[in-house]
């Protein structure tokens, strides 16, 4: 009886079982893919000059600085390096100055016209933003925003304000407004009560939708090579140097910009979903 | 009073900030397009049109549009099923498959540049396995073809993981009783992904498509990076138009070219996958 039973147990266990091997190769070919180009990029980037342009290539890194010490070296990369994170950085406080009281006002609050502004707010989604640089850019060479970072901050921002909106205002909705409320009972203004009580538990949240916003600025690439010549951000001095430069300037320039990135995504990986707010309903 | 005022004034900071550099500048730019000196004028849409670049770059942003985004489709399909069954090491691969977000266009094409360059990888592992003697060049002028399907793996690459999120989320909601029934009645895996899955996915699809399509139109830095001029798209045109040949007027003309295509298929999703309000979950 016991072994009849073991018996069909492990039929069924070596019926499942290719099932499963094909499960696990699968998972397994598809981080490769996702994996395997990073990691070519990071050989070149870890290659010398001329280790680079060899032929054929070795798949393992020569672990020799010079193709990022060229990088670095090269006329204006260091200051378009700055202006990529002051730009970035100026994004990232008006994407969350602007859109986090408009998160709490969405979740906390019924109130006429809220419809039209998350309508509104979705929109955005629906235009083809970086396409704003054009109109901008004559607009901005009229009140002097032309070429500088402000200006170029406020294009990103539009692409991340969406964002900051959406992610803040499912932040807010998680915290139940029953602790609002009982600090209010107990004497806290609504100020208050939304400092001492609501800021906390929602501080994490926000500084993932910031450093979101951080990583939608410094990868814009149209919008910042239409608005900037002198104050080139990274992106925008890559994409004009693309038919000149050598290649282990692109290589070294391609993996300075997605290092950050990594750490980044590392960072807000919790808040993954929440930044696809419309995906949930 | 208070409570009355208060959410609109939460709201105003991003409300005023969307009117004048979301809103505005779309009026403009489609001024642009068909204004010269403030008066009325089609004069530039015909330039745009009489270009011999023009038909070629609207049918390659097309095209690769609707190659990429339905494979993407799948291919996050696949994913986001697999995420679903997955018991241990969730957060790990959900977090590897999701990594290409943090990544921006330009970053990716100089990624698949490394791979396809004259010296690349692809000729290296093509050479060490002795199919071919000689570097072949697969991103030249006379190359188009490869250049698209390079193009094509650089954004399947880089753009599914937005799907994936949005299709993960989406999966999250479907209750799990349906499946639990559909087992009980006998419905194979297949069955249950084609008759349970896939019809209470739709709105996520809806979502995701609109939203990869619109990005897939705005194609530009991958473009650049892997093809230069050889493969124009209508973005990449409207940046030449705007820098190089400085006419505004003509760059605002493809804007709406873009804005215009944008609309059309977001309306079709809209349509075609209408999700009847009593059967939303």
């Amino acid at each position: 009886m016991t072994t009849a039973t073991a018996t069909a147990a492990a039929t069924a266990a070596d019926i499942r079982r290719p099932a499963r091997l094909l499960f696990a190769a699968t998972i397994v070919l598809l981080c490769a893919w996702v994996l395997a180009p990073i990691y070519l990029l990071t050989v070149n980037a870890l290659s010398s000059p001329d280790q680079v342009n060899a032929f054929p290539k070795s798949f393992v890194p020569g672990f020799e600085m010079g193709s990022i010490t060229f990088f670095l070296q090269f006329g204006g990369v260091l200051r378009a390096l700055f202006n990529s994170i002051l730009v970035a950085g100026i994004t990232m406080v008006l994407a969350i100055g602007l859109g986090a009281p408009a998160g709490y006002a969405l979740s906390r609050f019924e109130f006429r016209g809220k419809g039209t502004f998350r309508i509104m707010v979705l929109m955005t989604r629906a235009f083809p933003l970086p396409l704003l640089a054009l109109p901008l850019a004559v607009m901005f060479i009229r009140t002097g925003l032309d070429d500088t970072a402000i200006g170029l901050a406020i294009v990103h921002t539009t692409l991340a304000l969406p964002f900051a909106v959406l992610i803040t205002f499912s932040l807010f909705s998680g915290i139940p407004v029953e602790l609002e409320e009982a600090a209010w009972t107990l004497g806290c203004t609504r100020l208050q009560a939304f400092y001492k009580v609501v800021l906390p538990l929602v501080l994490p949240g926000i500084a993932a939708s910031a450093v979101f916003a951080f990583v939608i600025s410094w990868n814009e690439v149209f919008a910042a090579a239409v608005l900037t010549i002198e104050n080139r951000t990274l992106t925008a001095f890559l994409l004009q140097n693309l038919d000149v430069s050598p290649l282990h300037l692109k290589f070294a320039g391609g993996a300075v910009l997605v290092v950050p990135a990594l750490i980044f995504i590392f960072a807000v990986r919790k808040y993954l979903f929440a930044m696809w707010g419309i995906a949930n309903r | 009073m208070e409570q009355r005022s208060l959410p609109y004034l939460l709201l105003l900071p991003a409300t005023l900030f969307l009117c004048v550099f979301f809103i505005y500048p779309f009026l403009l730019v489609a001024w642009q397009a068909v204004s010269q000196d403030g008066s009325f004028t089609l004069e530039h849409f015909r330039t745009m049109a009489d270009h011999w670049k023009f038909s070629t770059a609207f049918w390659n942003t097309i095209l690769l549009a609707m190659a990429v985004v339905p494979l993407q489709l799948a291919l996050a399909l696949l994913m986001a099923t697999l995420v679903t069954r997955m018991g241990a090491g969730r957060d790990v691969i959900l977090y590897i498959w999701t990594i290409p977000l943090g990544i921006s266009d330009l970053a990716a094409g100089i990624i698949w540049l490394a791979i396809f360059e004259q010296t690349g990888f692809l000729n290296s592992i093509l050479s060490s396995l002795g199919l071919i003697d000689q570097p072949t060049t697969w991103l030249g002028y006379q190359d188009k073809a490869t250049i698209f399907i390079a193009v094509v793996l650089a954004e399947l690459w880089r753009a599914t993981a937005i799907v994936l999120v949005i299709l993960v989320a989406g999966m999250g909601l479907i209750p799990k009783e349906y499946y639990e029934a559909a087992e009980v009645f006998g419905a194979g895996p297949w069955k249950r992904f084609v008759r349970i899955t896939l019809p209470l996915l739709r709105p996520s699809i809806q979502t995701a498509l609109i939203l990869r399509t619109i990005l897939a139109f705005e194609v530009f830095a991958v473009v650049a990076a892997l093809g230069g001029t050889n493969l124009p798209v209508l973005m990449g045109e409207t940046y030449v138009w705007q820098f190089d040949l400085q006419d505004r007027h003509v760059a605002a003309a493809y804007a709406l070219v873009i804005l215009a295509i944008s609309i059309a298929f977001t309306l079709v999703f809209l349509r075609t996958l209408r999700v009847p309000k009593e059967a939303r979950i």
